[in-house]
């Protein structure tokens, strides 16, 4: 019978020690001025050199600082970073920009930083044995391609007066790596060869295959260069002329491809923040990717936080940097993030009480969180547009009308409002509003058209269409997604789609290959300016996909490479983008927003079209009087 | 006795082998690479990757220099998906996967052998079905639907117990509890099968006849026959929880070891793949080892190098 | 069995005729039957189950079709119309629960089939032929239960997509099946082959220990010295004696086929859409736990029901065939 007892008072005392009223984890963290942030996922890591994800760039955003720093409320607009003044040497041709940085700008440790950190990380970025994923955000920079993809061909010839032909003419040779390549050596790329391989191959020629035009003696002379660079065992580095420099420690000087007006906004990308040369050294080599540099006992970095704990799997936090140059403004003394990534799970922690802002908010969830905390639901544009593409190079979608027809069948509203139900806006075209670009309209809901279109190009009522294949992948959304579009073009079209739903990396390995009839994809900006949506539709371009190209179209894209005025500029991209929508190789679907849920205790959280939020500017406050702002009702 | 053992660990071995053998083709089998990213990479940055992770050698090479690096060096190679070793990545999870899978199985022990017990001695009344029913409620149910259920109405109700996240004691609770109710279930039929089998043999007919109290007769005659089949199950059921254990760490937050199965293949990340069927199976091997010798002490009658071992 | 026989004989009268016949008649398969018949729970749970069936097989073509969306109607209440009601996208819940049972219980069905059909053969040739020939057998069912299942199925589900969609194109233009059928078959086909590919282990070993034991029968021994070949005296004498425990085994293994299906649709391996299973409708659910719980809890009531049924029919059969033999 005691022991009986005993197991009863045991038991209550549990039971009570669970209900007893104690703080949540927000309001502990709001006393303690740590900001608790779902961030989805692990990170990858923390080197801005090797991530390419957005949670990764929301750690590393907070630990390290660019040239320049978003501005809290107000998009395209830079705010003073590292470098104090900055500014084109000709307004009128802005390819070459200068940086100004501050004097007092330090590392964690105390080193000074100079521009020789960021000629470093430039470099390093661009390493190839780094393989980074990002490097191509660096392009802009003269010769920084040529180096990165190791065009040992066209780096060893390109000075050469004596060259017999001109370099376009070699555009087919296997200079780089070809998976589809007839040969190993040309699955390698004749610029990766080395010597032993040249030398094999003069032995031997069949080994490389050439195309046609490319005369015997210019192979030759490819091939002497080639080898002669190769037994000299020099880095590619020593034969360009790398557009960034440093012409004293606190001047960085940037020599573009072509005038870029928008530079400064770039270089708020992760991929042009400084890293710690002297830290990174001491852990290996520039180009080395596994080194131990970015574990919590060793970081170093220069932004508003340093990294005080990473515990997988459970949290990252981030600590006030005493060394930080404008820590005087720092609003808050840390951030913990979360890596959670069963979006429900998030919302019901925080509807727990256990973060202050969710990475994310189920669409399910929205009207319930919006009844019951109605000041906490935040639904605000972000840089990116949802849409199908279309295969130009399968039937039907060979045919423009049939292309056109899809899209105007499909009722964007209704999708947003009944499936969605994100509050997206509906895409009149592909570039989002924002700032002075004005965004198209030409896409929209018209059934009848539609049907007429259809009807034209041969296939009135949907009659004798061939099957189409929709792509998508197999998250929850897709497949509600899929299903409404293939509910609307059944209702006003008369066209049955089959859905093809696959898990992600079949998903894209399939759409790249072009095995699709329509596939659902999207684009994100990665800084402000219509060209990261317009761009990557040029013939060639790794993210096109579609097997759509107009050469009109390139031409407009490249005289707006060449204009220097902003505004002039953008009339030409929008001449661009209207080309572009009139022959609909992608079906725009809606502008995207981002739900989700951030408690009142935050303060200085304003819309961002990129989210790229300076957690410098954040404050956290109780409000001891609202209680009816308490989450926990 | 050692003999056993070592003939055992031998056959393991290659289990094992064979393991490593199927993982690494179906790996390379499966459509799509590690490097395959939305924003798409140059064809040279892919080569770079592929040549970092050693994945532009031939076959055979890859295949042969993934276990010489583990005698060798110990190591398990680098996780494409996370940018770490896969064996710090094994060694933090399996912690957390040890502690849940064990708090898993010690609330199925404690909810399916008493279960199982009532049932055998009340058999085909209204005590036997209706235990039987709460046992069987974690086959019955699918672990994504308990799990949110006690999240709404355990957690959000209890301010003591987080709805997700994992640091403190109680935070175990909720995630073992939907573990192990599925291992509760099975541990309830053994049970009551096996009890089913002792009490109706013999000697429990004389004990009963000589007076013994029937609760006696259970405790200390026929329980230590009538678990045999539970214990046998344990070995496995324990493998089972930790690699299982998918859903419940995605709901509750739960640093394990079971996401990265399904995650690796998604991801199409080989090297932590094999490192955690390897594991897995290296696992497997030991418990079921371990539970063929606890078998052989606890029943007599099975002398362990018979066949007669289930 | 002996005792049974006995009584039997000494109630019905006592010709030498009359006892064989009493022997014969009082099989393993009439004592199974007679106990079952006590077993009230088992009895309930198998009308359960028939009419599952009868509902989902036969009731369904007469309801609405569960793939009409109606984006303006959703999460309707209960009427005349939509008897449970609508989901998100507005579509009949009750058809769609009941077409969803279709899917969950045949591929509980199918792969229960497949699994039992290779296991009882394999475990049958293993325990017969023994020694060297079992020792390896039986190393290769250790292997494959050491690989962790949903990882197989992963890699199947992505291996095969692709095969599934160009057979499922050349079925349709070969042999002239109806498109969508096709598409759905070879859409489920990964799912059946990764379950029949692991289901059959457990009962191959169960079998083999039956046949073990069997062997040393004198049945076995009395048919061999009649000159019945070993194949022979296997198929004919052997196995149906193991059938007890595999019916067992069996009918336990529907439902858990049937919650695998469940598991897998939650990580999105399931079904195509816009078809569903259950698992997809308790998933879909659960994501409106707070809001819509019905979406959750209807179609978790039969799906949860069916396996408590089957679940109990099963350890009902257990119980009558098997009290002895009590593995697993």
């Amino acid at each position: 019978m005691r022991i009986t007892n005993i197991l009863c008072l045991l038991a209550a005392a549990l039971l009570t020690g669970a209900c007893k009223e104690g703080e949540t984890a927000v309001d502990r963290a709001t006393r303690e001025g740590i900001l608790i942030m779902g961030n989805t996922s692990e990170p990858k890591g923390l080197d801005p050199h090797i991530v390419s994800g957005v949670l990764e760039s929301n750690i590393i955003s907070a630990l390290f600082e660019g040239l320049v720093v978003a501005h809290p409320s107000k998009d395209g607009v830079a705010l003073p970073g590292m470098a104090e003044k900055w500014y084109p040497t000709d307004p009128q041709r802005p390819d070459e920009w200068v940086f100004e940085l501050r004097k007092d700008a330090t590392w964690s440790d105390g080193t000074p930083l100079t521009a020789e950190d960021f000629l470093f990380s430039f470099r390093r970025i661009l390493s190839p044995s780094l393989a980074s994923d990002y490097s191509f955000m660096l392009y802009y920079i003269r010769d920084a391609e040529p180096y990165h993809k190791s065009q040992r061909s066209f780096l060893t010839c390109r000075n050469d007066e004596s060259f017999p032909v001109k370099w376009e003419t070699l555009k087919k040779v296997d200079f780089g790596p070809n998976e589809k390549g007839e040969t190993d050596f040309n699955k390698k790329g004749l610029d990766h060869l080395n010597a032993e391989q040249i030398r094999e191959l003069e032995y031997d020629p069949s080994l490389f295959q050439w195309p046609e035009s490319v005369s015997q003696a210019v192979r030759q002379i490819l091939l002497e260069k080639n080898l002669e660079f190769a037994e000299s065992g020099k880095d590619l580095w020593e034969l360009i002329d790398f557009g960034a420099t440093a012409p004293d420690p606190h001047t960085l000087r940037v020599k573009l491809n072509s005038p870029i007006a928008f530079l400064p906004e770039i270089t708020k990308h992760y991929t042009w923040f400084p890293v710690p040369k002297h830290s990174i050294l001491e852990h290996g080599r520039i180009g080395d990717r596994f080194t131990e540099w970015t574990k919590p006992e060793n970081i170093v970095s220069n932004g508003a936080f340093i990294l005080t704990s990473w515990k997988f799997n459970d949290h990252i936090q981030v600590e006030r940097n005493p060394r930080y140059w404008d820590k005087e403004n720092v609003g808050i003394n840390g951030i913990r993030y979360l890596p959670i990534s069963n979006l429900y799970t998030e919302d019901r922690m925080y509807f727990d009480g256990q973060m202050h802002i969710t990475y994310t908010l189920a669409p399910e969830l929205i009207e319930y969180a919006r009844e019951r905390y109605p000041n906490q639901v935040r639904n605000e544009l972000y840089l990116g547009t949802y849409f199908i593409r279309t295969n130009v190079t399968r039937e039907p979608f060979t045919d423009p009308r049939v292309r056109m027809a899809f899209s105007k069948a499909i009722d964007q509203q209704s999708m947003i409002t009944n499936v969605l139900k994100g509050g997206q806006k509906p895409a009149g075209g592909l570039v989002p509003p924002f700032g002075d670009y004005r965004p198209a309209k030409t896409i929209g809901f018209d059934p009848e058209g539609a049907r007429q279109l259809l009807a034209e190009a041969g296939y009135p009522g949907g009659k004798g269409i061939p099957e189409i294949e929709f792509l998508t992948t197999d998250k929850e959304t897709s497949k509600a997604n899929a299903e409404a579009l293939q509910a609307m073009w059944k209702d006003n079209l008369g066209v049955s789609i089959r859905i093809r739903q696959m898990e992600w990396t079949s998903y894209i390995t399939t759409m790249f290959e072009k095995d699709y009839g329509l596939a659902a994809g999207g684009w994100i900006g990665d800084y402000m300016d219509p060209l990261t949506f317009l761009d990557m539709w040029m013939k060639d371009g790794g993210n096109n996909r579609t097997g759509w190209h107009n050469e009109e179209f390139e031409a407009l894209l490249k005289k707006a490479g060449n204009t220097g005025d902003p505004q002039a500029r953008y009339r030409v991209l929008e001449e661009a983008e209207a080309l572009f929508l009139s022959e609909t190789p992608i079906l725009p679907l809606y502008w995207y927003t981002r739900n989700y849920l951030i408690h009142p205790d935050v303060k200085g959280w304003d819309p961002l079209i990129l989210d790229n939020h300076p957690y410098k500017f954040l404050r956290l406050e109780r409000n001891p009087n609202l209680s009816e702002q308490n989450p926990n009702p | 006795m050692l003999r056993f053992i070592a003939s055992r660990l031998l056959q393991g071995l290659f289990v094992l082998f064979a393991l490593y053998t199927i993982t690494f083709f179906l790996a390379k089998a499966m459509p799509g690479e590690p490097f395959t990213t939305e924003k798409n990479l140059s064809e040279e940055s892919k080569a770079y990757q592929r040549a970092l992770y050693g994945l532009d050698k031939p076959l055979l090479h890859q295949y042969l220099i993934y276990p010489k690096n583990i005698i060798t060096e110990g190591s398990l190679a680098v996780s494409t998906s996370k940018g770490r070793p896969v064996k710090d990545i094994i060694s933090q999870s399996f912690k957390v996967s040890v502690v849940l899978g064990l708090s898993a199985l010690g609330i199925a022990i404690c909810i399916g052998v008493p279960i199982g017990v009532i049932s055998a001695v009340r058999r085909n009344s209204w005590v036997d079905w209706g235990t039987m029913a709460v046992a069987m409620i974690g086959i019955c149910v699918p672990a994504f639907t308990i799990g949110p259920l006690l999240q709404i109405f355990i957690a959000a109700n209890l301010p003591g117990i987080k709805v997700a996240g994992w640091g403190n004691p109680q935070d175990i609770l909720l995630p073992a509890i939907t573990l192990g109710l599925s291992t509760a279930a099975y541990l309830a039929r053994l049970t009551r099968g096996g009890m089913l089998e002792v009490l109706s043999q013999d000697f429990i007919r004389t004990a009963h006849a000589k007076g013994i109290p029937a609760s006696k007769v259970i405790t200390r005659h026929a329980l230590r026959g009538g678990i045999l089949p539970s214990v046998a199950f344990i070995g496995p059921a324990f493998a089972a929880l930790i690699s299982g254990s998918f859903i419940v760490e995605t709901i509750f937050q739960v640093p394990g070891m079971g996401q990265h199965f399904v995650n690796a293949v998604i991801s199409r990340d080989e090297f932590l793949l094999l490192g955690v069927a390897l594991f897995f199976g290296f696992l497997i091997v030991i418990m079921n080892l371990a539970a063929d010798i606890l078998t052989g002490i606890l029943d007599p009658r099975v002398r362990i190098t018979g066949n007669s071992s289930k | 069995m002996n005792s049974n026989a006995q009584d039997t004989a000494s109630t019905e009268g006592q010709n030498d005729y009359s006892l064989l016949q009493a022997e014969r008649g009082s099989s393993l398969w009439r004592d199974a039957w007679l106990r079952m018949g006590k077993n009230k729970v088992a009895i309930v749970s198998l009308v359960v189950f028939i009419i599952t069936c009868l509902l989902c097989f036969g009731f369904a073509w007469f309801c609405k079709d569960p793939i009409q969306q109606n984006l303006t109607n959703k999460f309707a209440a209960p009427s005349g119309e939509h008897w449970l009601g609508t989901d998100a996208m507005g579509r009949d819940l009750f058809s769609r629960i009941l077409y969803g049972g279709q899917v969950s219980i045949l591929v509980g069905l199918v792969a229960t089939f497949v699994a039992v059909t290779i296991g009882v053969t394999y475990g049958a040739i293993s325990g017969f032929y023994g020694a060297r020939i079992d020792a390896i057998m039986m190393r290769i069912v250790d292997t494959l239960l050491s690989i962790p299942f949903l990882m197989v199925v992963i890699v199947l589900q992505a291996v095969l997509s692709e095969w599934s969609t160009t057979t499922s194109k050349w079925i349709v233009e070969n042999w002239g099946w109806n498109k969508e059928f096709t598409n759905r078959a070879t859409n489920v086909l990964p799912l059946f082959f990764a379950l029949g590919l692991f289901g059959w282990l457990t009962l191959a070993r169960i079998v083999r220990a039956q046949v073990l034991s069997l062997k040393e029968r004198e049945f076995v021994e009395a048919a061999t010295s009649l000159g019945l070949s070993k194949l022979r005296v296997l198929f004919r004498h052997i196995i149906p004696n193991t059938l007890g425990p595999t019916v067992v085994y069996a009918t336990l293994t529907v439902p858990g086929f049937i919650m695998y299906e469940a598991t897998l649709s939650y990580l999105g391996l399931g079904v195509e859409s816009p078809n569903s299973s259950w698992g997809i409708l308790i998933k879909e659910g659960a994501n409106y736990l707070e809001t819509n719980p019905q979406l959750l809890i209807l179609p978790g009531i039969l799906f949860s029901l069916t396996l408590f049924a089957l679940n109990f029919l099963g350890d009902g059969l257990r119980d009558a065939l098997d009290v002895r033999a009590s593995k697993d």
